[in-house]
Order: structure tokens, then C-alpha cells, then sequence
């Protein structure tokens, strides 16, 4: 494919306004699929959960999950939606070898979940309010493998395998109108957004909200228009994007591909793109059109949803803190600066933090351990400092000896790889080390006194006012108590000899 | 024992539970007869005499341990074949599904086959029920019974010849716009389509999903009601099934008393477009009802008028949906075309060689009704009459008890007379099918032959939705009537098909 030829950011900024749009598709994680009881799992052999409804087959029916509509009512709730007393489901009508019915049964113009916003922080505080249009249930599809060919792509290859295990997997569709005014914060912005719905729908235990696995999914819809200009430019429908990253690389390529095409007079091609991640553009897909007929009617097999307010009121009473809330309500407490507020939340640490300051740690302590020393361990061992074998009880309990002067930060250390390495809770560790602090000051000074009789001519220039030759003594008596002494302490004890 | 093939259901249960007869002896008797007449008459696309002995022989092992386990213990059954069944080939009269096997039991066959009752085989049907003669159906038309020239009506042909030749005691059938009621009055047999939702749809290849409906054929009411009770009861698997059950309707039949009884005569259904023979019938039937006692109204219902337009672009719309899955790809024909055999080029070759003309008319029918720019005029608009026609049945109801009309407007026509006229065969159910708009309980029962040729007529008993112990009740009544006048049956008419 010839390369494109884009404008550069800057330019393509300063000359049109950016419109996005972005759908996101979020899988639940319930026990069964959305319309029948196969088990909604990852990863099983191929076409193992399966069942005549998923498949398709002539005479099968389906039958809604209340789990699935009722996490559908809780994400709802969670965007400030309204909930439709009267959800119908639509078929929406289609031919493709991973639809086994060749119809998908989704939600058309009475969506259970309707009318929501939410508020994105930017990085630099800005805080933008993203209209939800609606979020709606459907089923997800089958996954098609393409065999033979070189690309893998339907075009070209031999044959190509089904596995419809995915197919009847419960989704919410949250679909967001059209984003004004985020300017060149735009790319950030559809990143940031879907970040927060990510968080929402995990904080809420309602998908697994692995991106990686296509748990959460993103269609970004990009349009310029002139500055000024009323009518909305034609737009491109970015698939599936998903990772973070793609989509702000994403939303920022389409702003300078069109701004590229635009500018030179030409007009932009209304369809579905690509993103390649490994090589840093969009692809042209199928190209769409308003007139796209999927030929939607109301789902005559299926009576509509009328979830009771009672109902509805009962799933509100489950959610939980939005995580936007949370986190401001955090910083605020803890009393973090930005900087240190953002490395914690970039390295998704918020869970450890505030179960290690319930525990009783100080919030700046329990910060300093988890994205220091923890997360310096977690790197050597190339595994997330969430996934290291120590609780924030633990690290809490560590801290508390330190503040009580039982034990030196260094000696801390070696408490905390003691837990990594199996060896029990911290007492424990303190135990069979022998790591506890010496504080018998008549042992100190006698390690003093044996130091200094080796260096005869720190006193003196201690007593000349040069203070730092204080160091080598004091390391001298730490070599000789092991490490464990308080140094602070070596050091006045060092200072008095000197008078 | 030769009247086993004769006999009622209700009978030949009763012989069963009193060790009278077995099971096994009675579905034997079955299939010696559909065995050797099946071939002129073309009821059954499928049987299989082994597995209905073996499942015959189970039925007689538990009556010998002592066990019951239905009021139709043992009585063999025909089933339509558009059911699915584990044990049979499910063909729904396509060529697209020949040789499937499905890998799962309908529910109303899952319930036969907790009943203990034997199936006998798969009757034909028009092409995934779509038809009123069996002649779109992919394996040859069935035939009539009184006349093997002439249609046993449709879509449920195979099942009202089986029925009116004594190929079967009881058979299931389904009922979109008329596949059970005109088949029975073609065919001198009675056929019920339930109130919407009262029986399970799981298992049935679907037509039109919001008019389908599973029923029974018999010879006469009581097996009618008897076998409701089998079938009927909510279903987990069909959400559009009624949550809770509507009684016993062989209660209903029991109760049946024509005193007070307010009967509605529809005004758009009892004059104009009805053959001579089967006006002077119905007329009869209104006569005998009123005789014995009942108050005959007339009611007015002036959307029945839209009511066949309405109903041919709402099947037509589910049924291009519905169908959409016979794409070659999980089951069925698979047909591969020479050069470029993309997986679109198999889809449309697939279904291309493998739907019947008829199937092909009303996916495009509906495709376009469905399409958008078209949606509000058709679809939307056929979907407003379907509300009309609600709102007049739910007043003509408050004026009457239950309402009658022919079943309708012709007797049986010769096979090849409408086959290429649609709007001809269309109209056959403009009778019935009002009732699959509203979702109403509506039965067909034998009311005499017509003076002009000595073939069967029907009268259709409507009742309000969920009432089909009503419709039972008054069409228990209505069967008395004549029984008291001809001392039998009118099935027992049926010239002898062995001499044919
Ligand atoms: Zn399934």
C-alpha cells in the first residue's frame, strides 16, 4: 500500500476543528453467553461451548441472561444514563461466516441504557464532560481463522476455520455523540476515555476489562471540519482499536491523514480503517455508507426488557465509587502532588496504596514502597509489583517498625525480600535474620571506640569542624553491627566522643 | 382388531391403559397402513418403523411396571417436519436441509416423547411452511384423502392427509396464517392453533417468529384437547411462552354447555368471496347453535379487510431474516460452485440451488419490506393494521362470547389449479389468519360437505387470547351438533384408500 501523506500535526490543529466519536465495546464477564447457557470462557478448544442457539441451528431460540442485563443497567447507571423501562432487541441483518444466525441480535432504537455523561481528566487537569448517547446489549460474533495466504486476511487464503465459542458472548456497546473542543487534546482525550471506561467496568466487576484481550474494544470516528464551519466533515470509522496507545496514535494519524487530503482539495472517503500498530497508520477497510441497510427490525423472538425501578434502584445500590471520584478523593486525602498522584495511577497502584494506609502505614510511606522499592523488585523479576508475593498488610506491618525505630530503612529492605522469598510474615523474617535494630548503646559505643582506635585521625578533624570525616566511622560501626544499627544515632554517639 | 386405524385417540388410549391393546400392536397397526398407502397419499416424508416399534415397546414396559405417564400413554403420533428430532431426518420440506439430523429434540417432541407416545415419522409441508396446498413442498405434494387429485390444504398437508387417511391417530402441526385450520377443513379433521405462546416454538424451524404457533391435528375435539394438554406449558428456551399454563382443556370439553353462550358472526367473513356450498354450511352451523340455545350477534371488524396484506409483508419481513442462516456453513446442502468458490459465492450458490420458488418470492418480498426508505411505509404500516385488527377482535369480544366464520373459502382445489397464481393461494387463509395477527386461539371443525362437490368444509371457532378452553368448549359443542345428526364422524366418510 502506497504510503499516505499526512499534514503535520501542528498545521492540521491550527486549520480545522477535530470531531470524534467513539464506540466502545465492552465484553461481560457473566458465567453464561447473552442468549443461552453456554459457558462464556476464554480461551477453551475451539467450538467446545457451544449450543443449537449459538450455532444457529434451525429451530433454536433465545433466551435473555438477567446477569448480562443487569451488569447492561449497571454500566448504564455508572455513565449517568437513563434506563429504558421498555428495552427491545433488534436483529440487525447481515451475512458473515462468524454470525451464525446471519443476523445479529443487538439493540436498535430502544437501547436498555440512554442519554449519560462522564468526566475525563486530562493530564493537565482539564477536565472534559464526554455525552454517552446510548449503551446497548448485543451478542458478540464467532472468530473466523484465515489459513494459507500470506497475510492471514480473508483475501488470499485457502480456507478459513470458525470458532463460534465467542459467538452469543454478552456486549455493551457504549456510544458516545459527537466530541467538541478537545483540540489537539483530542487523540489524549479518546485514549483517556476509554482508560476511564475500562476502569468502570473493572471496577465494577462486570467484564474482565482486559484490553489485550479484546475484553474492551474501540471504533474511533474522526471528522475535520473547517474552523467556523457548521456542517460536520465527512468521517472514517477506525476498528476495533485495542490498546490505549492505538487509540491516541490513531485518532492523531486520521486528524493528519484528512487534514493532509483536505487541504489539497480532496474529499474524504466515508469507511471503516484499520489500525496497524507496528506500523503507525490506518488502512482503508470497507467503505461505508449512511445507506448501509442492515434491514433492522424488532426481535420477534425475544419479549422486551422491562427492568422494574425496584430492580433498577437495587443495581444502583451495588455500585460502586466511580473511579474518577475515587481517585480524586484519594489524592485529596493523601495529600499527594500531582506528579506523585500520577506516577501512582500510571503504574496502577491505587488498590495496593490505600489497602496498605488501611493497614496503618503513613500515605507517603506506603507510596515510597510500592513505586520504589517494589516496583525496583517487580522489574529485576520481571513481573507486576502487583503480582509480587507480599500483601499491603505486610508492607504496612514493616513500615510500622521503622517508624518505631525497630528497623533501619536498609533493614527493612532485606525484611521485605525475606517475604518475597517464602520466608513467612515479616516477624518471621525478623526472626530468623536476626534483623531486629540494636539499640544497646553500650554495644555501640564499643564499636565505636574499636573503630576509631583503627582511624586515630577522625577526632581531629571532627574537632577541626569537618564533620564528614564522621562517615567512615560511621560506616566502619554499621560493617561491624551488621547493618543493624540506627546510623543516625552511630553518629551522634560519634559527634559526643568528639567534645 | 380392525378399527385400531379407525379409532379416536381418546379410544385407543383407553384400550392401551385398560391392557386392552398395547402400544405396540396399535403403532404396528399404523404402520402396516402407512406403510403400504403412504405412496398415494404422500403424508410422511419419513418413518422408520423399528424406532417406533422401540419406542412403542418402552410405552408397554412402563404400563407393565405399573406406570402412566400420560393421559396419551402409548397412542403413536405423526409429527410435521419442521420439528426438529434427534432421530429423524428434519427436512421442513426444503431441499436446502435434506438428510440433517438435528442434534436436539423440540420441545413439543421432547414432551411426546415424555408423554410415551410413539412417533410415527415427519410429515410433509410446503416448503418451510410456506403454502397452503404442499405443493411448493421440495418432495411432491400430499394428497387428499376424499380426492387423491386434490390438496390437502397447506402448509400442514401431510399431517391433515395423514390424519383424514388413517396414516395416524394425531398429528402436530404449526400454524402461521392457517396451516393447521385450512388443512383440517380441507380435510374433514379438526386442527387448533393455540393462543400465541402456549405452546413452545423451541425446536420448530421458524417461519414467521411472531405468527407461529404449534398445534394439534385429530379427528375429532377431545384428541384435539387431549393432546394440548401434552404439548402445551411454558418453556425456559421460548421467552415468547406464556409463563404460566391455561388449564386443562380437556376440563373444557368435559364442561361444554352451549346455555348462554353468545356467538359473533364476523361480518367481513361470512359473505361475499365463499363458495356456495361451504356459505350453506357455515350458515347450517349458525342455525344448529342458535337452535340449541346460543345468541347469535353480529360483529364488525373492518381491518380484517388489510389483514392479508398486513400478514404478507410480516411474514415475508421474518422469514428473510429467519432464513438467513441456511448458508451452508453449520449444516445442511452445501453446494460449491465451479471457479471463484468464495465463501459468498457458496452462500448464494448454496441457496440458490436449494430454496423453492416460493421461498426465493418471499425473502425478496420481505428483504425489500424491510429495507430502509421502505420500512415505515410496509413493515411499519402492516405492523399499525396488526394493532387494528387487535383493537377489533379485543370489542368484537366484548359483544360475544367466541366468533365463527368459515375456515375457508373453497373446499379442497385440484394440485397444479393455484400453484402458479400466488394472490390466488394467498387468499385461501384470509379466514385465518387474523387470528396469527392477534395472537388469538382459533380451531377448524368439520361442519359437512359442500352441496357442489362432496368435499369437506370447515367452521373456525376464535376465542380471546388465552381463552382456548373457551375455543375447546364451544367447539366441543359445535362437533356434537353434527355427531347427533350424522352418528359419526365425518372423517369416517373417507372413501376406502386401500381400493384407490
Ligand atoms: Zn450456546
Amino acid at each position: 500500500m502506497a504510503k499516505e501523506q499526512l499534514m503535520s500535526y501542528e498545521d492540521a490543529i491550527e486549520r480545522f476543528e477535530v470531531v470524534i466519536g467513539l464506540e466502545v465495546h465492552v465484553e461481560l464477564n457473566t458465567v453464561s453467553k447473552m442468549f443461552c447457557g453456554c459457558a462464556n470462557n476464554f480461551g477453551s478448544e475451539p467450538n467446545t461451548n457451544v449450543c443449537p442457539t449459538c450455532l444457529g441451528l434451525p429451530g433454536s431460540l433465545p433466551a435473555v441472561n438477567r446477569k448480562a442485563v443487569e451488569s447492561s443497567i449497571a454500566i448504564g447507571l455508572a455513565l449517568d444514563c437513563q434506563i429504558a423501562s421498555n428495552g427491545r432487541f433488534a436483529r440487525k441483518n447481515y451475512f458473515y461466516p462468524d454470525l451464525a444466525k446471519n443476523f445479529q441480535t443487538s439493540q436498535f432504537d430502544e437501547p436498555i441504557a440512554f442519554e449519560g455523561e462522564i468526566s475525563i481528566e486530562l493530564e493537565t487537569g482539564e477536565v472534559f464532560m464526554v455525552p454517552i448517547e446510548r449503551a446497548h446489549m448485543e451478542e458478540d460474533a464467532g472468530k473466523l481463522t484465515h489459513v494459507g495466504g500470506a497475510t492471514g486476511r480473508i483475501q488470499g487464503a485457502e480456507y478459513s476455520l470458525v470458532d463460534y465459542n465467542r459467538a452469543g458472548v454478552p456486549l455493551v456497546e457504549i456510544v458516545t455523540k459527537p466530541i467538541y473542543g478537545a483540540l489537539d487534546k483530542a487523540p489524549e482525550l479518546a485514549a483517556t476515555y476509554v482508560r476511564a471506561i475500562r476502569d468502570i467496568v473493572k471496577s465494577m466487576n462486570v467484564s474482565d476489562a482486559k484490553m489485550e484481550r479484546g475484553n474492551v474494544r474501540c471504533d474511533a470516528n474522526v471528522s475535520l471540519r473547517e474552523k467556523g464551519a457548521e456542517k460536520l466533515g465527512t468521517r472514517t470509522e477506525t476498528k476495533n482499536v485495542n490498546s490505549l496507545k492505538s487509540i491516541e496514535n490513531t485518532v492523531r494519524y486520521e486528524i493528519q491523514r484528512q487534514a493532509f487530503i483536505l487541504a489539497a482539495g480532496g474529499k474524504i472517503v466515508q469507511e471503516t480503517r484499520h489500525w496497524h500498530e507496528d506500523r503507525g497508520h490506518t488502512s482503508a477497510g470497507r467503505p461505508k455508507s449512511d445507506a448501509d441497510d442492515y434491514r433492522y427490525f424488532p426481535e420477534p423472538d425475544l419479549v422486551p426488557v422491562q427492568p422494574s425501578e425496584e430492580w433498577i434502584e437495587e443495581i444502583r445500590l451495588t455500585l460502586t465509587e466511580k473511579p474518577s471520584v475515587r481517585r480524586k478523593r484519594l489524592q485529596n486525602d493523601w495529600g499527594f502532588a500531582d506528579l506523585e498522584f500520577r506516577d501512582v495511577l500510571n503504574s496502577d497502584l491505587l488498590d495496593e496504596i490505600e489497602a496498605t494506609v488501611a493497614a496503618g502505614a503513613s500515605p507517603q510511606s506506603a507510596r515510597k514502597w510500592w513505586t520504589g522499592e517494589l516496583a525496583r523488585l517487580a522489574n529485576v523479576q520481571e513481573v507486576a509489583v502487583q503480582d509480587l508475593p507480599i500483601t499491603p498488610e505486610q508492607v504496612a506491618s514493616i513500615q510500622k517498625l521503622i517508624d518505631s525505630g525497630e528497623l533501619t530503612d536498609r533493614i527493612a529492605r532485606d525484611v521485605v525480600a525475606g517475604v518475597l522469598a517464602g520466608e513467612g510474615e515479616p516477624a518471621e523474617v525478623i526472626e530468623s535474620r536476626g534483623l531486629k535494630i540494636v539499640t544497646d548503646e553500650g554495644a555501640l559505643i564499643a564499636a565505636i571506640d574499636k573503630a576509631l582506635a583503627s582511624q586515630p585521625d577522625v577526632m581531629e578533624k571532627i574537632r577541626d569542624g569537618k564533620l564528614q570525616a564522621a562517615g567512615a566511622v560511621i560506616g566502619a560501626v554499621m560493617q561491624e553491627m551488621r547493618g543493624q544499627a540506627d546510623a543516625a544515632r552511630v553518629r551522634e554517639l560519634i559527634l559526643e566522643r568528639a567534645k | 382388531m380392525t378399527d385400531i386405524t379407525s379409532s379416536s385417540a381418546a379410544i385407543l388410549a383407553g384400550l392401551i391403559s385398560s391392557k386392552k391393546a398395547s402400544s405396540v400392536e396399535i403403532t404396528t397397526a399404523f404402520l402396516d397402513r402407512l406403510e403400504k398407502l403412504n405412496p398415494k397419499t404422500n403424508s410422511y416424508l419419513y418413518f422408520n418403523r423399528e424406532n417406533s416399534l422401540a419406542q412403542a415397546k418402552r410405552a408397554d414396559q412402563q404400563l407393565a411396571e405399573g406406570k402412566t405417564v400420560s393421559p396419551l400413554h402409548g397412542v403413536p403420533i405423526a409429527v410435521k417436519d419442521n420439528l426438529t428430532t434427534t432421530d429423524a431426518p428434519t427436512t421442513a420440506g426444503s431441499k436446502i436441509l435434506e438428510g440433517w439430523v438435528p442434534q436436539y429434540d423440540a420441545t413439543v417432541v421432547r414432551k411426546l416423547r415424555e408423554a410415551s407416545m410413539p412417533i410415527l415419522g415427519k410429515t410433509n409441508l410446503d416448503e418451510f411452511a410456506m403454502g397452503s396446498s404442499t405443493e411448493f413442498s421440495a418432495y411432491g405434494p400430499s394428497k387428499n384423502p376424499w380426492d387423491l387429485s386434490r390438496i390437502p390444504g397447506g402448509s400442514g398437508g401431510g399431517s391433515s392427509s395423514a390424519i383424514a387417511g388413517h396414516l395416524a391417530p394425531l398429528a402436530i402441526g404449526s400454524d402461521t396464517g392457517g396451516s393447521i385450520r385450512f388443512p383440517a377443513a380441507m380435510t374433514g379433521s379438526v386442527g387448533a392453533k393455540p393462543t400465541y405462546g402456549a405452546v413452545s416454538r423451541y425446536g420448530l424451524i421458524a417461519l414467521a417468529s411472531s405468527l407461529d404457533q404449534i398445534g394439534p391435528v385429530t379427528n375429532n375435539v377431545m384428541d384435539a384437547a387431549m393432546l394440548q394438554d401434552v404439548i402445551g406449558g411454558h418453556d425456559p428456551h421460548d421467552s415468547t411462552s406464556l409463563p404460566n399454563g391455561l388449564g386443562s382443556m380437556v376440563q373444557s370439553v368435559k364442561e361444554a354447555d352451549v346455555k348462554g353462550l353468545k356467538v359473533g358472526v364476523v361480518k367481513q367473513l361470512s359473505s361475499d368471496g365463499f363458495q356456495p356450498g361451504v356459505k350453506a354450511c357455515f350458515d347450517d352451523t349458525i342455525e344448529k347453535l342458535a337452535a340449541a340455545g346460543a345468541e347469535i350477534v353480529e360483529v364488525d371488524c373492518p381491518s380484517f379487510e388489510y389483514a392479508v396484506a398486513a400478514y404478507y409483508l410480516i411474514l415475508p419481513a421474518e422469514a428473510s431474516s429467519n432464513l438467513a442462516k441456511f448458508d451452508s456453513v453449520r449444516f445442511g446442502l452445501r453446494v460449491t460452485p465451479d471457479g471463484n468458490p468464495t465463501i459468498e459465492n457458496v452462500m448464494a450458490a448454496t441457496r440458490e440451488q436449494g430454496f423453492g420458488p416460493e421461498v426465493k418470492r418471499r425473502i425478496i418480498l420481505g428483504t425489500y419490506a424491510l429495507s430502509s426508505g421502505y420500512y415505515d411505509a410496509y413493515y411499519g404500516s402492516a405492523q399499525k393494521v396488526r394493532t387494528l385488527i387487535q383493537q377489533d377482535l379485543a370489542k368484537a369480544f366484548t359483544q360475544a362470547d367466541v366468533l365463527l366464520t368459515p375456515t375457508a373459502p373453497t373446499t379442497a382445489f385440484k394440485i397444479g389449479e393455484k400453484v402458479n397464481d400466488p394472490l390466488a393461494m394467498y387468499l385461501n387463509d384470509i379466514a385465518t389468519i387474523p387470528a396469527n395477527l392477534a395472537g388469538i386461539p382459533g380451531i377448524s371443525v368439520p361442519n359437512g360437505l359442500a352441496s357442489e362437490d362432496g368435499l369437506p368444509s370447515g367452521v373456525q371457532i376464535l376465542a380471546p387470547a388465552m381463552q382456548d378452553g373457551q375455543m375447546y368448549r364451544v367447539a366441543s359443542i359445535v362437533e356434537k351438533l353434527y355427531m347427533d345428526q350424522w352418528g359419526a364422524s365425518l372423517i369416517a366418510r373417507v372413501p376406502d384408500l386401500e381400493a384407490l
